[in-house]
């Protein structure tokens, strides 16, 4: 592995994660660690293709009995992982698309907050009801101060599969 | 001769065509086969259809004519492709057709409501081979309407009819009719409308032109036909099975029913080789299915749906092998499939076209979805499953599938789509090892008779193995009936899952699932009791989570491989991860305590072993918070006493009792550095004292925080030829930091690194209990040697345990300095004042002396410079580093020569410091013996120019000489004051009076108050009397301001004498409480002679004669009278004396000078003259000048000069050439003046008096008078001049 990559991949540290049900936090946990995995893979898939009009939205990045892990990753490669529950059959496509775009929205806030520093652990109350489960992690890419290549997870594991709600 | 044959599909399924041979009817199935348009998996592809259509037979027999043509006929019939429009938007696509042909049967037509599609027969062709009228009416019209009456009866309405024509049978009747055909009959007859349904095929057999274009005309119509019935009868087919599928919502309806009639056209699509399609109705079942599943989970459930919530009864998983599992299908037909079956049935269809698609990878991601979604579907519909027979079914189909697809491709095709079957194997994995933990496969002590109980049932659950396998070594079926049987068998099938799906994961880059699996596979091998296998790939995950952050998993995977290292009696590393652990807030407390308790108990165990000791890292147990010194400085001397109190905050979730914590210290000597002198020291190293240490993230990789920060500066590349801006950027300078490969881990966990220091110098601090969180150690040393002192490194240690913290950083540092005693006297105020008491500051460093009662220093006094001795002095004791502070009496006793100090006691390394007040004496400086207009007085020599004076002050230094009591020799310091004030006098003259004017500058930055201004004679000329003209008694004089003083000098006796002034004035400070001591008056000497005037000089200018004004540019007359007030005196006694009889005269020399170019001097501007030595002698010259301007102009100015001739000795040529000599006297000319006065000198230059290489010379000399002895009574008059009245531009001049 070329050594750039590897410094990219190595830094997916998380920045914010949460599971709703605390009893199962440490599965989800290995599970988004895992699907970091699928998620470079699809980034660096995508890289090759089309860099400037590139979609966000990662899709299914691998569904398991139990749950379906989804991926996002912003431009700044801060990537958004949601778990949810399989038998959740009411939250389809287009329902995580639209959950991602406000876990987007919100990460954006969190930027913004002139009293946060980029890197750190994002320190939220940010629970919903409906949410089981919500994480967001994040790595450092070989440029820290530019603060890209950062990842940033949510975990869901709910049945009522609600969206979050500002 | 008549044949009649029904071109319909051939079907997969029938076995046995049901045709029979009638006497004149044939009747043919034709199948319509679609080109393959990719030929990689044809050989699969091919063999069904092919099989189907072989099944069928001909009609044998009396159908010669078909019999005959049917060879040509079905070759090459899918020879052309068609092009097949298709309904609803579907792309159009090319095809081949290929039929089958059966005998045309009565029954074999489709009643009303059939679903079959594949025995549809789409066209019914009647051959006749007639050529004979007779026979046409005889029999075969009567055939024909029985056929189409038929067909009518069934509304068949694809048909055709084909005539042969066969020359030679037409030759043998002769008895043809010419004018209408056979053909034309039959049109005639039966295809009232449709001409084209009655085609002619003249001699098939035959090879000519003509039965080839016959041939060519046949074939497309009934490729057209068959391929219009065909289009028309799926429509119809679609249409039925849609309304179909509407219906779903009715009670009644069945989805096996519904699956068997859109399998149906599965088939159809799968024989045209149009998988595509094919796939799509397999597709639409499933997401029909899905969405039934579903449905049911919300509550809506349908009838049908319950057949498949029966209890799983059997697990065997997938089957894939065979193209279709007539054995499934049949269930799903009878309605008797499980979820399983069916799920099973639909994959294994769904796979065989992905397959013929070349599709193996979507193969494998749309198996785990299936086992993924039947998993939930099961769980969804609520069917009862006994414990391990999903796990069996998912297990056996995961290995299915990966087998199907290795079976249909190469090696490199697998290695480079390892990617898509990962998933399966790890899922494989996964089954397998839950299915081992179910059947007791993994403990130590093996199955017990419940766990075998399990297994037995599973294995019940599993069947017979299925034929298509048998005799395959490694089926799945095998493997997992292996598996479970024994604990040895088990093992090895699940490590090499493991291994195979590790390698897997790690070939595509998909470490972090190599790891979760190598973390599973270390969990089996805990549960085996091989925790030295274990090891390695718990600290490969445990590494890769603490790499990126996990905080979870790295406290998990830490808790596994502390147990690991327990039972490989890794005591160090053992008890490195417990301390990691008792420190970690994500374990609960107990379990916190239990690691911290292990530590200890470890400790209390090994106290009867002294000398082992094991060194351990300290950021786990505790961390360095802050630091702080006393002094705060972090500087003592030697001797002293240095307090160190470090924060340390204890991450145990106990109190702990540590036997000694110790700071070890590495002592160096610097040498020569100004740094390290006690000065240095003492001033700089000034902090509030505390060092804070930044607190170690420690469950986080240094990733976010030890990275540098970023350099980046500005770059500007400018092209060289114009210097236009080519290139602009931003440049990071320290890319090199940050794009640093990370060594992965390696600096996170360094468990052996830690190594303990011995050093000569230890703080210690013993018997510490250390509570939870934040604690204070406090260490204190007496500091002995001088030197710098480094803090290296922190060890806590309980035991034989020692908690180690390497390095010590940021870098922390005490110094001990020793020092000589010192004195140093400075100014308290920049300069120092000469005249006024000013203040001095003592600062008596003790350094290493003790300063007793009865030490003194010893001021030898000089002259000019007196101590004043005050009524209290006090003295300041400061410690070194100014913490401290006493005050102290000073007694000072003063004798002629010598001021004593005594000095307070005060221990060494402390500071004395006190101010005295130092009194120097204004010395005036000497006048200048010149009476110049501009005296500057040279400094006495005593004197010189401080370079902290003011500009322009004069300064004196006095030396004081200290004996100090620590010293045998003395020390000598000079004292710089500056003289405040500067003085210069000039003599002023109105007529023959005369005065004198004194200016004071003040020099200071403080205001003074002159009093009592004096100028006395002090030469004895008692008939020269001073009268002062300014009577006030007192003169404020500001900073950087002048008062001038005014005398007038009137005397008795003519010529008077020279004055010898002594201008004295007293001045104290403005602002300022009242002195003790009285200030001696500031004095200022100079001398004025020869103030007397001897000449007065008269300048009038005269206009033109007859003109009352004097005229821009018209000629005017100047008239300078010189007269001379006096005889003969004492002054004129020179060489420019001429004596002739008794006449006595001097020379002397005039100019005109006009500096403001007012006038034009016409001819001669001076000239020598001639002057009588008496009182009342004039002399007139007269000079035409001419006005320039308009205006009241200056008169201009006449110099008087005395005129020396040269030198008696040399020749006395009075040259015009010559040489002026100045004779030291500042003579006021210039160059452009003495161009001016061209006929007298027509060079000349300005020589001082030193000049001597010139005295040879004979020239005349200058020498300007006095400035007493000449009086210009016209200076300053003006003259008023008009302009001439001719100007028509008036120029005013404004000067």
């Amino acid at each position: 592995m070329e050594p750039k990559r590897k410094a990219v991949h190595s830094r997916n540290y998380p920045l914010y994660i949460r599971s709703t049900p605390m009893e199962n936090e440490l599965k989800f946990h290995y599970m988004v660690h895992t699907s970091l995995d699928v998620i470079e893979e699809k980034i660096s898939a995508m890289g090759k293709a089309l860099v400037d009009q590139r979609e966000l939205y990662l899709g299914l990045l691998y569904p398991t009995e139990d749950y379906k892990v989804y991926g996002y990753v912003t431009n700044s490669k801060v990537k958004f992982v949601m778990v949810v529950d399989s038998s959740n059959t009411a939250l389809r496509d287009n329902e995580i698309r639209s959950m991602f775009r406000k876990l987007h929205n919100s990460y954006t806030d969190v930027m913004c907050n002139p009293f946060y520093n980029p890197g750190d652990r994002i320190q939220s109350r940010w629970a919903y009801s409906p949410y089981l489960a919500a994480a967001f992690c994040g790595g450092q890419s070989p440029a820290p101060q530019l603060q890209s290549g950062k990842a940033f997870y949510q975990i869901i594991a709910d049945a009522d599969g609600h969206l979050p709600s500002r | 001769m008549v044949s009649l044959l029904t071109v319909c599909l051939a079907t997969l399924l029938t076995e046995k065509l049901p045709w029979t041979a009638a006497s004149a009817r044939l009747s043919t199935q034709a199948a319509l086969m679609g080109a393959a348009p990719g030929r990689g998996l044809e050989g699969n592809a091919k063999q069904e259809p092919h099989d189907g259509r072989r099944r069928l037979r001909t009609g044998a027999g009396d159908h010669n004519l078909f019999t005959s043509i049917y060879p040509p006929l079905s070759q090459q019939l899918p020879r052309e492709p068609m092009e097949w429009r298709r309904s609803y938007g579907r792309a159009p696509k090319m095809i081949h057709l290929e039929s089958n042909f059966v005998q045309f049967k009565e029954e074999l037509l489709p009643k009303e409501g059939n679903k079959a599609l594949l025995t549809f027969p789409f066209l019914h062709i009647y051959w006749t081979e007639c050529c004979d009228t007779e026979v046409y009416k005889a029999t075969v019209k009567d055939d024909l309407t029985k056929w189409q009456n038929v067909l009518k009866a069934h509304s068949s309405v694809d048909w055709l009819i084909v005539v042969v024509e066969n020359d030679a049978k037409k030759k043998n009747k002769t008895n043809i009719l010419p004018r209408t055909s056979i053909v034309d009959k039959i049109r005639n007859d039966f295809c009232n409308k449709q001409s084209d349904r009655c085609v002619v095929l003249s001699d098939p057999l035959k090879d000519s032109s003509r039965t080839q274009e016959s041939w060519n005309a046949f074939l497309t119509k009934l490729r057209t036909l068959l391929l219009m019935s065909f289009t028309k009868n799926l429509g119809k087919f679609e249409d039925d099975m849609r309304t179909l599928r509407e219906k779903r919502t009715e009670p009644g309806w069945s989805f096996c029913e519904y699956f068997m009639v859109q399998e149906e056209l599965a088939f159809v699509f799968e024989m045209l080789q149009q998988f595509e399609d094919a796939l799509v109705q397999y597709d639409e079942l499933d997401a029909l299915f899905s969405q039934y599943v579903v449905n049911f989970g919300a509550g809506d459930g349908a009838n049908w749906l319950t057949f498949f919530c029966r209890p799983v009864k059997s697990w065997h998983g997938l089957g894939l092998r065979k193209p279709i599992d007539m054995e499934k299908r049949g269930l799903i037909q009878r309605q008797e499939a499980a979820l399983l079956d069916l799920r099973g049935y639909l994959f294994s269809r769904q796979c065989t076209l992905l397959l013929f698609l070349q599709r193996p990878w979507e193969v494998a991601q749309r198996a785990l979805e299936l086992l993924h979604s039947c998993v939930q579907e099961l769980r969804l519909l609520e069917v009862s499953v006994p414990p391990g027979a999903l796990d069996c079914w998912v297990f056996l189909s995961c290995l299915e599938v990966l087998q199907r697809i290795e079976g249909c491709c190469d090696r490199a095709q697998i290695d480079s789509n390892i990617a898509h079957m990962v998933g399966l194997w790890s899922y494989a994995t996964e089954k397998l090892k839950s299915l081992g933990y179910l059947c007791g496969l993994v403990s130590e002590k093996g199955p017990n008779s419940e766990d075998l109980n399990r297994t037995v049932d599973l294995l019940a659950g599993l069947g017979a193995e299925r034929p298509e396998t048998a005799n395959t070594a490694q089926s799945p079926y095998k493997k997992l009936k292996e598996a479970l049987s024994s604990v040895e068998a088990f093992e090895k099938h699940y490590l090499d899952l493991s291994h195979t799906t590790i390698e897997m994961h790690t070939s595509v880059g998909r470490l972090r699932s190599a790891k979760l699996v190598g973390k599973d596979l270390a969990e089996f091998y805990m549960r085996k009791k091989s925790p030295q296998k274990a090891e390695v790939y718990l600290q490969g995950a445990l590494k890769n989570y603490l790499a990126e952050g996990w905080v979870l998993p790295v406290t998990h995977t830490r808790k596994q491989l502390a147990e690991c290292q327990k039972h490989l009696g890794q005591m160090e590393n053992y008890l490195q991860t417990s301390s990691l652990l008792a420190s970690d807030r994500c374990l609960t407390e107990e379990e916190r305590k239990y690691f911290c308790q292990e530590i200890l108990s470890f400790a209390s165990r090994q106290e009867g072993s002294p000398g082992h000791k094991v060194v351990l890292p300290m950021h786990s147990f505790a961390q360095l918070r802050d630091l702080h010194f006393d002094p705060s400085n972090a500087v003592v001397h030697a001797g002293g006493i240095l307090s160190l109190e470090i924060t340390l905050c204890s991450q145990m979730p106990v109190p702990v009792h540590m036997d000694q914590i110790a700071v070890n210290v590495h002592f160096s000597i610097e040498k020569n550095s100004y740094r390290k002198t006690a000065e240095w020291l003492t001033k700089h190293k000034t902090s509030n004292g505390i060092i804070k240490f930044p607190s170690e993230a420690s469950p986080f990789p240094a990733s976010q925080s030890s990275l540098p920060a970023l350099e980046l500066s500005e770059m500007f590349e400018r092209s060289p030829s114009d210097s236009s801006l080519t290139t602009t950027g931003i440049i990071c300078r320290n890319v090199h930091v940050l794009l640093r490969r990370q060594e992965s881990g390696s600096s996170l966990e360094t468990a052996s690194g830690v190594a303990l220091e011995d050093g000569a110098h230890v703080l210690k601090c013993s018997s510490v209990t250390l509570e939870p969180g934040a604690n204070r150690v406090t260490f204190r040393t007496q500091a002995k040697e001088p030197g710098t002192y480094t803090l290296r490194q922190l060890c806590a240690s309980v035991g034989p345990v020692w908690f180690v913290l390497p390095h010590i950083y940021p870098i922390v540092q005490y110094d001990v300095y020793s020092q000589e005693p010192q004195l140093h006297v400075e100014p308290l105020a920049d300069s120092l004042l000469a005249g006024i008491p000013q203040k001095v500051k003592f600062t008596v460093t003790t350094g290493h002396y003790t300063v007793r009662n009865g030490d003194s220093l010893q001021l030898s006094n000089a002259e000019a410079m007196l101590i004043l001795c005050q009524a209290e002095n006090r003295a300041m004791i400061y410690s070194n580093s100014r913490e401290e502070s006493s005050t102290a009496l000073l007694r000072i006793q003063s004798s002629d020569k010598v001021t004593s100090i005594g000095l307070p006691a005060a221990p060494a390394y402390h500071v004395i410091e006190f101010e005295l007040e130092v009194l120097s004496s204004p010395s005036a400086p000497a006048a200048g013996v010149e009476s110049s207009v501009l005296a500057s007085p040279e400094p006495p020599g005593k004197q010189k120019d401080g370079q902290r004076a003011a500009v322009g002050m004069i300064t004196m230094d006095h030396k004081v000489s200290i004996d100090c009591p620590w010293s045998i020799y003395s020390t000598v310091i000079a004292l710089t004051f500056s003289v405040p004030f500067r003085t210069t006098h000039s003599l002023l003259s109105a007529g023959t009076r005369k005065y004198v004017q004194v200016c004071v500058q003040n020099l200071s930055e403080l205001d003074f108050e002159l009093s009592d201004s004096n100028l006395e004679d002090t030469g004895q000329a008692s008939d020269l009397r001073i009268i002062p003209l300014s009577t006030q008694p007192q003169q404020h004089i500001h900073s950087k301001q002048s008062v001038f003083f005014v005398w007038e000098l009137t005397w008795t006796r003519e010529p008077p004498p020279a004055l010898n002034g002594r201008f004295s004035v007293g001045f104290s400070p403005a602002a300022g409480e009242q002195l003790s001591v009285s200030l001696k008056p500031y004095t200022y000497e100079f001398q004025v002679e020869n103030f007397f005037t001897l000449y007065t000089v008269k300048a009038e200018i005269l206009p033109a004669p007859g003109a009352q004004y004097c005229r821009t540019g018209s000629l005017c007359s100047l008239e300078v009278s010189i007269t001379r007030l006096a005889a003969l005196l004492e002054v004129d006694k020179d060489e420019a004396l001429v004596e002739s009889d008794d006449y006595l005269s001097t020379k002397l020399m005039y100019e005109v000078v006009d500096n403001s170019s007012n006038w034009a001097v016409c001819g001669k501007s001076c000239g020598v003259l001639s002057m009588p030595l008496a009182a009342r002698a004039t002399h007139r010259v007269r000079m035409e000048v001419m006005p320039l301007f308009a205006g009241a102009l200056p008169v201009p100015d006449v110099r008087l000069f005395k005129y020396l001739p040269h030198h008696s000795t040399h020749s006395s040529q009075l040259d015009a050439d010559s040489w002026i000599e100045s004779d030291g006297l500042p003579v006021d000319r210039r160059l452009d003046d003495q161009l001016d006065c061209s006929s007298v000198w027509s060079r000349g230059s300005v020589h001082s008096a030193s000049s001597g290489e010139l005295k040879g010379l004979p020239m005349p000399r200058l020498q300007a008078l006095p400035t007493g002895q000449v009086f210009n009574s016209s200076t300053g008059t003006q003259v008023l001049v008009i302009p001439s009245q001719d100007d028509h531009v008036l120029e005013v001049s404004v000067t």
